[in-house]
């Protein structure tokens, strides 16, 4: 511990006081002048006072800290991480394994309507952030058109299954076909550019994919969206008369459980192998440096192609899923924010790390879900808890073992 | 022809308006190569906070009495609250990561965005907030042209503030300062320019254009909403692009551009008004792929930030 | 007499995990000339770069007129005096001739002043004049020095930091730089820490000079001395 002078401490405290007056004139216009013209002060006062309180106690904390009065909180706690990380360890590995499975396989046994909501919801996130995993944790390309691919995944089995009939399982090959088809359209002339232009390239993309739903009327409906879609069919074997299989439409809850849960467990299966394999070595030695891994004889831009029409057809997958689970599509859907919320679970949970992201989707997810009253500042949460979280823990709550350091040492 | 002059007065106040706002991006893209996404924001806010001036003005009685001095008051309070605004997420978001990789700046200016908009939406409500456009009426006709006086107001703040930033990016000491940090950070450093006030500098200025661009956009469409920085947000960066980044000179350009463009094909093509939004986004994928240095970014190479 | 104008005491400093200077001591007196030669690689460069806290020191300190500069920023270093013309030059390209040279004295407030010493730069290098509204990025790389050190005078130095002046110049040009180098010396006082690995050069314009290897200062001695030592001859003088 370093120790801190006086003036170190005196500035901070000055800085702090003066971010707080800062703080105040921003807020004062918002909130202290009424639509008629009226001014107030008590709301202001109100707002102002919760965050000035709340961020003196972080200060204090952190001065605290600095200063090394918290040591004797800090060692203990430290002690007790280390105790329960080396029990956990203890454990093997497949026991971990099977306890999860079986807590996920036995989820609907006893949770009612509204848990297993939630449940599909956030395993159907699981699958959209692995998917975007590849493209932004494994080989470094900031997609924030993704929701496009979601898009096309949904509207391609909407399509289908309302003018050809055609089932769900046959559906979700082609549409994670069409999904990856999709990237490659948008990766083709986009990726050979630098990664912030990127961003911003895939983000007209995805604006325009939506805005191509919401104007072509014959096709998609516009934004009165698609009715009609069909759930996922099973054949069940009957004993009824004679030996013969059944079609059921597995409209019950549970059993869209069931079939999200076999398509996430498969999406992580599927990127783990390709993070562990030659490609995915690859992706990560782009995503490190380029230039290095293009003179070790990478491929850059084919394996750059490959990781966006990948994570494109994952994201093809749950399209499929969440239209024979809603049997209703709309642009509405796919909007802006939804790519934005995929992305803070791959960047809240860890860049690269799977168990990382289904920790995210399960904070973004179920958290909300827990504190419904507070549904309005849900976004504004979201888009705080981005900024801290790159401020303070860049690589994540999980982060990636195989993430390199280069990125927080460059320049 | 009336009406394709008509057109070509509209297309120039818009893209004036996206000029305005592709300068905050190519400034700030300029000097610490980061795609401010909550840019966009400041715009929006600065719509909201003209509007809300205003309302209070209104209530004084001051904009019966003297509608003028109240619109320029307005507009440059808030231009400088605006400043203000970017100042303090600069300060916050993006100077604590001048050293990590750009990936964590863009997500960090992603959550900034995200977080402002919905600030602004928890604050004034999801509903368009209506503009009282009334405090400036009449046309003028010239030659078969009528064109509203908002118009031409909105016309010449821009050409003012568009005049004004060339003057102090290229004229000042401070200007020739800002250039200097975005072309070498270390050797600015070493001549004793402190680029973290610089940089704080760059970020006010642009937000000051952006919430100039904000209460325009206010008068000349009659409404502001919390989500509409994004949109003009993209559109705008569009422009700075295309006048190849960093470029001030260009991101001028590539905004006049960009509104004729739109306006034009919302006119002129079959359908072109539900896919006007579509056309900005074409043309900076066709940009980035075809000249990626955009239509000014070599040649007139002296131009650069 | 008084102390060094600049002196560093067993200053190291790292680039991430790698150790480039370790526990450099070396001192300047006011208007002396001293000179820094060595090896590529050997931490001339750093050492200059930790000097104006670019690299900053991981232990040791810097004092400047017998104060630690070690806690300023960069940019507080110009005002105080203590001035940098780095390696490869660092001209602003895309700033005219003129417009570089008012960087220089981006700091200082006294207009006058600051149109005067411009024309004494101008004199000093008459082609700076000649170019004064042409981009910097367009020079030639001997006019580029000149405009480096001419920038570099229009903060008034105390002390001057020179890395390198010579780098890919033609011997004609070297020779006029370092005459010009001798000129501001002599003119104005102005203490010079020169790097270079044209020791010959750099041996006959200082007065003293400290030999740097591998991050450490194993010789240190008068320039004239150090010119006549047949193991520096050997090493540095190719012979």
């Amino acid at each position: 511990m370093t120790p801190v002078s006086r003036t170190d401490s005196a500035r901070s405290w000055l800085m702090f006081g003066l971010g707080l007056c800062w703080l105040f004139v921003l807020l004062w216009p918002l909130l202290g002048i009424g639509a008629d013209g009226v001014l107030s002060f008590a709301e202001t006062f109100a707002v102002w006072g919760r965050i000035a309180a709340a961020a003196l106690v972080c200060m204090v904390v952190w001065r605290l800290r600095r200063s090394g009065s918290l040591g004797f909180l800090d060692a203990p706690a430290g002690s007790l991480r280390d105790g329960m990380a080396r029990v956990a360890a203890g454990v093997p590995r497949p026991v971990w394994l099977i306890a999860l499975a079986a807590l996920a396989l036995s989820f609907p046994l006893y949770t009612e309507r509204y848990a297993q909501d939630v449940a599909v919801l956030v395993l159907v996130y699981v699958c959209l952030g692995l998917g975007l995993n590849v493209v932004v944790g494994l080989c470094g390309l900031l997609d924030l058109g993704y929701i496009a691919f979601y898009g096309v995944g949904a509207y391609t089995y909407a399509l289908l299954s309302i003018h050809y009939d055609l089932s769900f399982w046959l559906s979700l090959p082609i549409a994670a076909c069409l999904a990856a088809v999709a990237g490659c359209i948008i990766g083709y002339p986009t990726l050979r550019m630098r990664g912030d232009y990127l961003a911003i390239v895939t983000l007209g993309f995805g604006e325009i994919v939506r805005i191509l739903l919401n104007n072509w009327m014959s096709l998609t409906n516009g934004p009165n969206g698609l009715l009609g879609i069909k759930s996922p069919g099973i054949y069940l074997p009957s004993l009824a008369d004679g030996f013969s299989f059944e079609h059921l439409y597995m409209r019950k809850l549970e059993y869209l459980y069931y079939v999200i849960l076999v398509l996430a467990v498969f999406t992580v299966i599927a990127v783990r192998r390709l993070n562990f394999s030659r490609i995915g070595r690859a992706w990560e030695a782009i995503r490190e440096d380029e230039t290095a891994a293009e003179v070790m004889g990478v491929n850059t831009f084919l394996l750059k192609l490959l990781a966006y029409a990948s994570g494109a057809a994952f994201g093809g997958l749950a399209g499929v899923f969440f239209a024979a689970r809603m049997r209703f599509v709309s642009p509405e859907s796919f909007s802006f924010m939804e790519s934005v919320m995929v992305l803070a679970m791959v960047v809240l949970g860890g860049m690269g790390s799977i168990p990382g992201i289904i920790l995210g989707a399960l904070a973004l997810i179920a958290l909300p879900e827990a504190f419904r009253g507070f549904e309005l500042y849900r976004m504004l949460a979201f888009g705080g808890a981005m900024t801290v979280m790159m401020l303070i823990r860049p690589a994540g709550l999980i982060p990636a073992k195989r993430m390199g350091k280069r990125g927080e040492e460059a320049e | 022809m009336e009406i394709f002059l008509q057109q070509c007065i509209n297309g120039l106040t818009l893209g004036g308006l996206y000029a305005l706002i592709a300068l905050g991006y190519t400034m700030v893209y300029g000097i610490i190569q980061l795609i401010n996404f909550a840019h966009g924001e400041f715009f929006a806010a600065g719509g909201y906070v003209g509007v809300i001036l205003l309302a209070w003005m209104a209530a004084q009685g001051m904009t019966q009495s003297h509608p003028w001095l109240c619109m320029g008051l307005a507009l440059l309070l808030t231009m400088i609250y605006c400043a203000m605004l970017a100042m303090a997420v600069e300060r916050v978001a993006y100077k604590p990561l001048r050293h990590s990789s750009r990936l964590s700046v863009l997500l960090s200016a992603l959550g900034m965005s995200i977080f402002l908009q919905n600030g602004l939406m928890l604050t004034q409500g999801v509903y368009d907030k209506a503009y009282p456009t009334e405090m400036v009426s009449g046309l003028v006709t010239f030659g078969g042209l009528q064109i509203s006086i908002m118009q031409i107001l909105i016309l010449s703040t821009t050409a003012v503030l568009l005049v004004g930033l060339n003057a102090l990016v290229f004229r000042t000491n401070v200007g020739k300062a800002m250039r200097a940090t975005a072309q070498d950070k270390v050797m600015s450093a070493l001549v004793g320019i402190n680029s973290g006030r610089i940089i704080a500098l760059t970020f006010a200025i642009g937000a000051g254009l952006a919430a100039a661009a904000g209460i325009m956009v206010g008068f000349n469409y009659g409404s502001v909403r919390y989500d509409m920085g994004f949109v003009p947000g993209i559109k705008a960066f569009a422009a700075a692009v295309l006048g190849g980044i960093g470029n001030i000179t260009g991101a001028m350009v590539g905004g006049l551009i960009i509104g004729m463009v739109e306006v034009m094909a919302a006119a002129y093509i079959q359908g072109g008004t539900e896919y006007k939004d579509v056309f900005a986004f074409i043309i900076l994928i066709a940009v980035l792929y075809f000249m990626p240095t955009g239509i000014m970014g070599e040649n007139v190479d002296d131009t650069r930030v | 007499m008084s102390g060094p104008i600049l002196e560093l005491v067993n200053v190291t400093a790292h680039y991430g995990r790698i150790q480039a200077l370790k526990g450099i001591s070396l001192r300047a007196m006011p208007g002396e000339i001293v000179t820094i030669i060595g090896a590529n690689g050997a931490g001339k460069s750093s050492t200059l770069m930790t000097i104006c806290n670019v690299l900053r020191a991981s232990s040791g300190d810097v004092r400047f007129e017998g104060r630690s500069v070690l806690p300023l920023s960069p940019d507080r270093l110009p005002p105080m005096g203590l001035c940098q013309v780095p390696e490869g030059r660092r001209i602003f390209p895309r700033l005219t001739v003129s417009e570089n040279l008012d960087m220089g004295a981006f700091f200082r407030k006294d207009h006058e002043a600051i149109r005067r010493d411009k024309d004494m730069v101008y004199d000093l290098f008459p082609v700076l004049k000649e170019r004064r509204r042409q981009p910097g990025g367009t020079l030639s790389g001997g006019e580029q020095q000149m405009l480096a050190i001419g920038r570099a005078l229009m903060s008034r130095p105390k002390a001057l930091l020179l890395d390198e002046p010579s780098l890919g110049l033609a011997p004609l040009i070297v020779k006029q730089i370092f005459a010009i180098i001798k000129r501001i010396n002599e003119e104005n006082r102005t203490t010079i820490l020169l790097v270079e690995q044209n020791a010959n050069l750099a041996l006959q314009l200082a007065t003293r000079g400290y030999v740097l290897e591998t991050g450490k200062v194993v010789l240190e001695d008068d320039a004239r001395a150090l010119l006549g030592n047949p193991e520096i001859r050997k090493a540095y003088l190719g012979e």
